[in-house]
């Protein structure tokens, strides 16, 4: 068979027998329906979400959160990245910081969050840009630094000033490693959102999931799985763009 | 005398340089006192083997390494004051590197109008010189292309483009060819010259390759390794314009033979 006719037959197969086995195992090993139902009655538990108007509005919020926390981390990210590669006395000031950050799973600041920030959209917004932050930063470190002495050389004999340097220079140069670096944030944002929800508040696809579990409503909870899913895969093939977009010449997008 | 460098105006003048680079036990001399001055639209070499600082002096001279003593002028201003460049010294200073140093997030066109950009020129004016200066050098047909999708040697051409945008008065070449196959080497060299020569500007050129050293300059400077120093001035005494036959010729072989007799004497 021709390799491009196997490649589209192929994971609709593999896909369709999962679906396949899943409903056989559900009804052969009489598995209650609480833990895992069938794949039939998830599709159409989400069939009857998206048509209302709560679905929606929830997952408006958490979008909102991720998004707003992903703009600030790579906001801070991109900052603090371009100003410890310029000036290294930040850098070795900050490095205890960092290390020590790193070291924290972001994820157990989330109560703390709520402490401080209260049960609003604010505390998931910061959970967010907390666990997008690292990726970006270190991302944008990395990019700033690794500016060849070659290259600033031109920019030198072109008498560039520092605004000239880095919107020509620096920031290009840095584009492709800190968009990569942003692919990874926007998930990771995703999932402060979530977690913040399931934590404190009324809002937003994980306060959903978490309502549907104490309802025991569990094709519902695999609805907002699936929507959560989808929209992840919305923001993360987003940034992809934005990747190919602004550096199209980087070996990663695989465009000359 | 053509290149009397007291009756004429000099357009870049060397004196008593010196450079060290670390110091105390490891401190390493990489040019020692060296004098030379260059008058307008001379074109000369600085050749030497590895190690003899001739990269180190046209970085100094271009404003991108301090000198340790001395004093570099172009058109009787100073580059270096103590060790801050002076930016208005360095203005009419342009330099083409071993590497064709091209930004991949420009087109060529973009690559080759980028100091004119960073000169505040208007896109549209910038575009057009860039444009002209690409023919000049055989890039018409690249304009819009990256230069990743470019060959070596028609990267170091659009890279000689850049550098001869901003109509330099001093053009400093640090082996811009080094890398090409000896054809493109050849072909390149040929139309260095030609642009050199039209252009009417100062060239100075870093090269270990004696053949190509005779073939472009008026004259060449010969240095030493340990302590770097200069050891000779030999004047090219062939007619303008030059052709890739006068390599055949007798007088340039011997040429030739008195450049390596004075590189290995300073060895």
């Amino acid at each position: 068979m021709h390799k491009n006719t196997l490649r589209t037959i192929l994971p609709i197969i593999s896909v369709t027998s999962f679906l396949a086995l899943w409903t056989i195992y559900v009804h052969t090993a009489e598995v209650s329906a609480f833990v895992l139902p069938p794949p039939d009655a998830i599709v159409v538990a989400l069939f009857e979400m998206v048509q209302t108007r709560e679905l929606w509005d929830h997952a408006l919020v958490t979008v909102i959160e991720a998004v707003s926390g992903f703009l600030i981390a790579v906001t801070l990210g991109v900052s603090l990245g371009f100003i410890m590669a310029r000036v290294p006395p930040v850098e070795w000031a900050a490095k205890p910081f960092i290390v020590l950050m790193q070291l924290i799973p972001k994820i157990a600041l989330a109560p703390l969050f709520i402490l401080w920030f209260g049960f609003g959209l604010e505390s998931k917004i910061f959970i967010a840009a907390a666990l997008a932050f690292f990726p970006v930063f270190s991302n944008a470190l990395q990019a700033f630094k690794s500016i060849e002495p070659g290259d600033k050389d031109v920019f030198t004999m072109l008498q560039a000033n520092p605004v000239q340097r880095f919107f020509l220079l620096d920031l290009p140069n840095a584009l492709p490693v800190v968009l990569t670096g942003a692919e990874v944030a926007v998930v990771l944002a995703m999932i402060g959102a979530i977690v913040g929800e399931f934590i404190g508040g009324n809002e937003g696809l994980g306060y959903l999931a978490v309502a549907h579990l104490q309802n025991l409503a569990v094709p519902e909870l695999f609805g907002v799985i699936v929507i959560l899913a989808m929209v992840g895969l919305v923001l993360y093939t987003l940034i992809g763009r934005l990747r190919t977009w602004f550096s199209p010449w980087h070996v990663s997008t695989g465009v000359a | 005398m053509p290149f009397d460098s007291n009756a004429m105006e000099k357009e870049v003048s060397v004196s008593g340089l010196t450079k060290i680079f670390g110091d105390g036990d490891t401190a390493v001399t990489a040019i020692a006192n060296a004098d030379l001055a260059l008058v307008p639209g001379e074109f000369v070499s600085l050749l030497g083997p590895s190690g003899c600082g001739k990269t180190t002096l046209l970085r100094i001279i271009a404003g991108l390494e301090a000198p340790t003593e001395g004093a570099v002028e172009v058109r009787g201003q100073s580059i270096w004051n103590g060790k801050t460049r002076s930016t208005a010294a360095t203005r009419p200073v342009s330099m083409m590197f071993q590497e064709p140093r091209l930004f991949p997030w420009f087109s060529v066109l973009d690559n080759v109008a980028l100091p004119l950009r960073v000169a505040r020129v208007d896109a549209k004016t910038r575009r057009e010189r860039a444009a002209r200066i690409c023919e000049t050098v055989g890039l018409k047909d690249f304009l819009h292309h990256r230069p990743t999708a470019l060959s070596g040697g028609m990267r170091q051409r659009a890279s000689l483009a850049r550098a001869l945008v901003t109509d330099p008065q001093v053009l400093l070449l640090d082996e811009p060819f080094g890398a090409l196959d000896a054809m493109t080497r050849d072909s390149l060299n040929l139309e260095l010259m030609q642009v050199c020569a039209r252009a009417k500007v100062t060239t100075m050129l870093v090269t270990h390759s004696i053949s190509e050293a005779a073939f472009l300059s008026d004259r060449v400077v010969v240095l030493a390794p340990r302590p770097a120093r200069i050891t000779d001035i030999i004047e090219m005494p062939f007619d303008r314009p030059r052709d890739l036959d006068l390599q055949q010729s007798t007088q340039f072989q011997s040429m030739v033979g008195r450049l390596r007799r004075a590189l290995s004497e300073g060895a």
